[in-house]
């Protein structure tokens, strides 16, 4: 079979990174062609270099033999390349069908794209009405916009970045119908994710990227998914660690707990229960936007809720701000790490004070105590073996992994009663992935009551003791974690939605 | 006092008149908002405007020349303020008053020796037999073209942001430059133009104080209409139909308490003349007391900064 | 092709150099403007910013003006960099001082003709009052209803001057004025005169506040947690909220301390350097605060130094209009200019320039 697009020698490079070094790869019509590496292997680069996001520094691509060098998207979409991104290309505040005709080179008159847009959702299983507003959609209904986007216009080649991370396990299935369906027709995919079982189950041929280097190709099912991660990480991982103890006293009560979304577009907390006892990991699930936002602002006091919604040691602390919780020994590390958990333009030792000030004592009568702050924040630096020159350096001039580190690192230090992470690992390499979840674990075997959020179900699954996920703001009833089968989560997920109503019609 | 002095009919006429400047200068900049960007320097381009256009009149004696280079002195000062703040990423609200300063200060060394000249005469156009109608003739048929000018460009405005694609896709940057830029849109050309063409109605809207309104030049005779111009941009919920709205209320009360003070009503002339920027206060305070809905309309990536990082 | 490329931290180098080559660049700029106007650049450059302080002709009197038109700007810019740092535009200043000094003055015309110490010291109080509640209203507005404070303060301006007006014309007017608005001359009011400390140098009662201000804003920024959640608060409001500050403290604090300071630096002008209400008593300080406030990187110390140079300009340029002639309006055009080239240079302080090959689309 000759190849649809093929990729020969393709160089860029960053100011201090070389971010894709010499990659080749070819994909055939109607093939689902896996693009493999962990976060920062460079998988974001190439494929923003075959979109005409990016132009390379070297190197040659080739699409049905003829010479392919798009010098910006739009006409990376005449040539028949369409794209699914992960984040970034949607207009809450625009409708579905305004969204689509944005993505579209020549889109039809808004009713015409209507009718159009209705009738490629239902030929593929993808409801979705065009007039809706994208902002009040769900993570899911979301990437179908793009989706469908993508399919209006016919494309010989797709690209798909990292597509079931906002998926229920039920409605992951579901789309590897669709895009069966669509390789079927001829379609080609460029399949990127860093999930191997995904990738076996879906593709027919990987490329591996690590640190920019194309390290293997191969068939991924004939592949055990060790094999695959070994090929991605470079060395064997070995899973954290846990000393089993026997939970203590429950120390976090939270009962009644219903909030609505400070974000206009944001999910409203619905009566929301659950208990954490000392010395135990609670894994809470679920697809992105469904409520982890919110639950965090609620947990952390950024919101003020009831005062005895949350109870913490059998006090109310509903009402209390972020400070008046951290005394008490309720700590939390949000999602976003560049302006949420840090100030990106401060410096480490002014984060550590951030939310170190009270605990650790870094401030007299208001006036600040910069040495010992300092000290804080080198203690931090070392015991997590964050990467940096030193503490008087801004935030942002640090990877992913290592502020990761830095902010889960804050809080464990602190020795907190209650800690709660949001996407504890989320953008991170492995090794740092592994290295936080290790110290999750090291601080829960300590008696502390670990709450993970996070939409990664392989980790809740190592960490976790009990899990319970979040479905449009409600909570499951927490269950002990061992011996949950995958569709037992993706069931207290939310199954498929309304997807299942699209293919009984 | 005497109430009865206060003829209706020329009050709603002179309305139109008053609220021409504030409508210009609105319209044009609810287009750079729906762009992402906040401009804070309408006062600056009004003022730059009105001598651009007032200094063009009279050395040429043609007003449609006038306007002309006050369309072009506005666009070019807010080219100051698109390279600035598109090009070198500064604060779009610092560069805003830097602009609005600057403005004033030019505008004053421009007008050195146009003080107390008259402008030629702007052109009345009388609509063929509508202007003949009784009553409703006189008010609304028998203006200047420049106000029959700026109810085509609210409508041309309102058009084009509903109904062209161009209009959608500057939306769209106003709403996610991020989003859009992915897609392919050129974020950083796009709301350059659209802040050239909001300092060109800015510049416009100046012109129609020197011209029309007063008419003559006086230093920062522009008084604060550029600010009330934002608010009344908030006020829209940047929504075209709604800034003719508020521009006309605005310009009712303006003229209102012109006549109040004319007609020797008990306040004193210092209250009165108080009443449109406490009114435009009262009315910021209204709109944004719906905290919910202002934040749904507002574009949600105005006044950020747009880098292109891949 | 040319291109930005943000830089891993900001850079302190271009943070500092940045002021001095706005001001030179402005220097150049302002050559070819008053060049354009006939006037020889160099000596209107030197007119402007030499003579006044070394001129032996002009010096005696130029110098201790310069800490009387400094004075007022540096109290009002300390104010307004608390709320810049923290994302609240107070931009109405021009009305707060009003605001302080229509109360103060109005302390001491209630007093006149009691000499006592008291007098003096309750009109500070009085004044600095003035010019909080003014700037309380945005905040309590922005607090209550989300209203956009730049807008409200901007619009308090005029309302301030109406009432200005409408003091100088009726309830404060001098009695013995013979109808002529304005009121008592509070410097022929010994209790109520805001007196040299030190004769002959301009250093009243308001320039030693302001020097005040700058250590102690200093403190507060550098060395107080509520001086770090402001900070905070401007560079990510997110990360402020989950640090514990809350928006609406913050949102008054910044209003009313810049409030205060603004009218306690209109008060210090009423009862010193102006000597009475009028109604053309502002001259604009309270918006070329905000130039010397950006010029001073919102630092207590380069606001200190900028509010100095900004003075100087204030006073070459009148010197510069009365021996060649040049209109005052140049001054303004001048000092708005600065704060252009201060913006467009700021981008060096976060980005690098860097010429690629193959352009990025």
């Amino acid at each position: 079979m000759t190849a649809l697009l093929t990729v020969e020698g393709l160089t860029k490079a960053y100011p201090g990174v070389v971010a894709n070094d010499d990659v080749s790869f070819a994909i055939a019509p109607g093939e689902v062609h896996a693009l493999l590496g962990e976060n920062g292997a460079g998988k974001s680069t190439l494929v923003k270099m075959i979109y005409g996001l990016v132009r390379p520094d070297a190197g040659r691509m080739r699409l049905r033999d003829t010479p392919y060098t798009p010098s910006e998207p739009r006409a990376a979409r005449a040539s028949g390349v369409a794209m699914v991104f992960q984040h970034f290309s949607l207009f809450d505040a625009l409708d579905v069908a305004e969204n689509i005709a944005l993505g579209m080179e020549n889109p039809p008159p808004q009713r015409q794209l209507a009718r159009r847009i209705r009738e490629v959702s239902e030929a593929y299983g993808l409801p979705l009405d065009p007039d809706r507003l994208v902002g009040e959609l769900s993570a899911g209904e979301r990437q179908r916009v793009e989706i469908i986007r993508c399919l209006l216009q016919d494309p010989k080649l797709l690209i798909m970045d990292e597509p079931t991370s906002v998926l229920t396990p039920q409605e992951v299935q579901i789309l590897f119908e669709t895009l069966r369906k669509l390789a079927a027709e001829g379609t080609a995919i460029l399949y990127i994710s860093h999930k191997l079982e995904e990738i076996r189950a879906l593709c027919d041929n990987a490329t591996i990227l690590r640190l920019g280097k194309v390290v293997a190709t191969c068939d991924p099912r004939e592949k055990s998914a060790a094999e695959l991660a070994e090929m991605m990480v470079g060395t064997k991982l070995t899973p954290p660690e846990r000393e089993s103890a026997a939970p203590g006293e429950v120390v976090l009560d939270v009962s009644g707990l219903s909030m609505k979304s400070a974000n206009p577009f944001g999910t409203t907390l619905k009566n929301v229960h659950f208990r954490v006892r000392a010395g135990e990991v609670l894994g809470i699930g679920g697809v992105a936007g469904n409520g982890q936002d919110e639950l965090l602002a609620a947990l952390s006091g950024e919101s003020r809720v009831e005062p005895d919604a949350i109870r913490l040691k059998g006090a109310d602390v509903g009402q209390l701000g972020p400070n008046a919780r951290r005394r008490l020994g309720l700590l939390c590390a949000p999602e976003e790490r560049l302006g949420h958990a840090a100030a990106p333009d401060m410096s480490l030792t002014e984060n550590a004070i951030l939310t170190g000030v009270i605990r650790e004592d870094l401030a007299a009568r208001g006036f600040l105590r910069w040495g010992a702050a300092q000290g804080f924040a080198r203690r931090i630096v070392e015991r997590f073996d964050v990467r940096t020159p030193g503490v008087g350096h801004a935030a942002r001039s640090l990877s992913g992994g290592n502020l990761q580190k830095f902010v889960i690192g804050r809080e464990v230090l602190q020795r907190p009663e209650v800690l709660v992470v949001n996407q504890p690992t989320w953008g991170v390499d492995a090794s740092a992935a592994a290295a936080i979840r290790q110290a999750l674990l090291d601080l829960a075997s300590t008696g502390t009551a670990v709450i993970c959020i996070s939409q990664d179900l392989d980790e809740l699954m190592e960490i976790s003791d009990q899990f319970a996920a979040l479905n449009e703001g409600r909570l499951s009833a927490p269950r002990p974690a061992r011996g949950l089968s995958i569709e037992e989560i993706g069931l207290m997920m939310g199954g498929a939605h309304d997807m299942e109503v699209a293919d009984a019609v | 006092m005497d109430l009865s002095a206060i003829n209706p009919l020329v009050l709603v006429a002179s309305l139109m008149v008053a609220a021409t400047p504030i409508l210009l200068a609105a319209i044009g900049e609810l287009v750079v908002e729906k762009a992402g960007v906040l401009n804070l320097g309408v006062e600056g381009m009004m003022i730059t405007g009105a001598i651009c256009g007032f200094a063009t009149a009279v050395e040429t004696g043609s007003p449609l020349l006038g306007f002309l280079a006050a369309f072009a002195g506005g666009a070019a000062l807010s080219l100051v303020f698109g390279v600035l703040t598109q090009v070198f990423l500064s604060n779009q609200v610092a560069t805003g008053l830097a602009l609005t300063l600057f403005g004033l200060g030019l505008s004053s060394l421009m007008g050195q020796g146009y003080t107390g000249i008259k402008p030629p005469p702007t052109a009345r156009i009388e609509i063929p037999v509508l202007a003949d109608l009784p009553v409703v003739g006189r008010i609304l048929f028998q203006h200047d073209w420049v106000v029959y000018a700026s109810l085509l460009l609210v409508a041309g405005v309102w058009a084009f942001l509903r109904y062209t694609r161009a209009g959608l896709v500057l939306r769209a940057v106003g709403e996610s430059h991020d989003a859009a830029h992915a897609l392919g849109y050129k974020v950083v050309r796009i709301r350059i133009l659209a802040i050239l063409f909001g300092g060109a109605c800015a510049g416009l809207g100046g012109a129609y104080i020197s011209l029309v309104r007063v008419p003559q030049w006086t230093d920062g005779m522009t008084s604060g209409a550029g600010w009330i111009a934002l608010a009344i941009v908030v006020f829209a919920s940047w929504k075209a139909p709604r800034v003719l709205l508020g521009a006309y209320l605005f310009g009712g009360v303006a003229v209102l308490q012109l006549n109040l003070q004319a007609a020797g009503i008990a306040i004193p002339v210092e209250y009165l003349s108080m009443a449109p920027y406490l009114i435009t206060i009262l009315v910021l305070v209204i709109m944004s007391a719906d905290r919910s809905r202002a934040a749904l309309n507002a574009p949600a990536s105005l006044g950020r900064s747009f880098h292109a990082s891949s | 092709m040319i291109r930005l490329e943000k830089r891993p931290e900001p850079s302190r180098f271009w943070t500092a150099v940045t002021p001095v080559l706005a001001v030179l660049t402005t220097m150049i700029a302002g050559g070819v403007l008053f060049a354009m106007l006939g006037k020889d650049p160099l000596e209107s450059i030197r007119t402007i910013f030499w003579d006044p302080l070394f001129n032996a002709q002009f010096a005696d009197f130029a110098r201790p003006q310069l800490l009387v038109k400094a004075g007022p700007l540096i109290l009002i810019a300390l104010g307004l960099s608390l709320g810049f740092r923290a994302g609240i535009w107070n931009i109405g200043a021009e009305g707060q001082y009003i605001a302080g000094a229509i109360c103060g003055a109005g302390v001491a015309l209630a007093f006149y003709p009691l000499d006592s110490w008291i007098v003096f010291p309750l009109m500070v109080l009085a004044g600095a009052l003035g010019g909080w509640a003014w700037g309380m209203i945005p905040a309590l507005l922005k607090i209550r209803f989300g209203t956009n404070e730049i807008l409200v303060s901007l619009m308090l301006v005029y309302v301030a001057e109406q009432f200005l007006a409408s003091m100088s014309l009726g309830l404060l007017r001098n009695p013995e004025g013979h109808g002529f608005p304005g009121s008592r001359n509070l410097q022929e009011y010994p209790a109520a005169a805001n007196t040299e400390i030190i004769a002959g140098t301009g250093m009243h009662w308001g320039v030693m506040t302001a020097f005040l201000a700058v250590i102690a804003a200093y403190v507060l920024l550098n060395r107080h947690i509520l001086g770090f959640h402001i900070r905070l608060a401007g560079q990510s409001p997110r990360a402020a909220r989950f640090a514990g500050v809350s928006p609406p403290l913050l949102v008054a604090f910044c209003l009313g301390t810049s409030g205060a300071l603004a009218g306690l630096a209109g008060l210090f002008e009423v009862a010193g350097p102006a000597g009475q209400i009028s109604i053309d008593f502002n001259v604009g300080y309270g918006f070329t605060a905000i130039i010397v406030a950006f010029l001073g990187r919102l630092h207590p110390v380069g606001i200190l130094l900028a509010g100095l140079l900004m003075a100087l300009t204030y006073i070459g340029g009148e010197l510069a209009q009365f021996m060649l002639g040049l209109p005052a309006a140049a001054i303004q055009a001048f000092q708005g200019m600065l704060l252009f080239f201060l913006l467009g240079f700021d981008v060096f302080s976060n980005y690098r320039v860097r010429r690629v090959t193959s352009e990025v689309a």
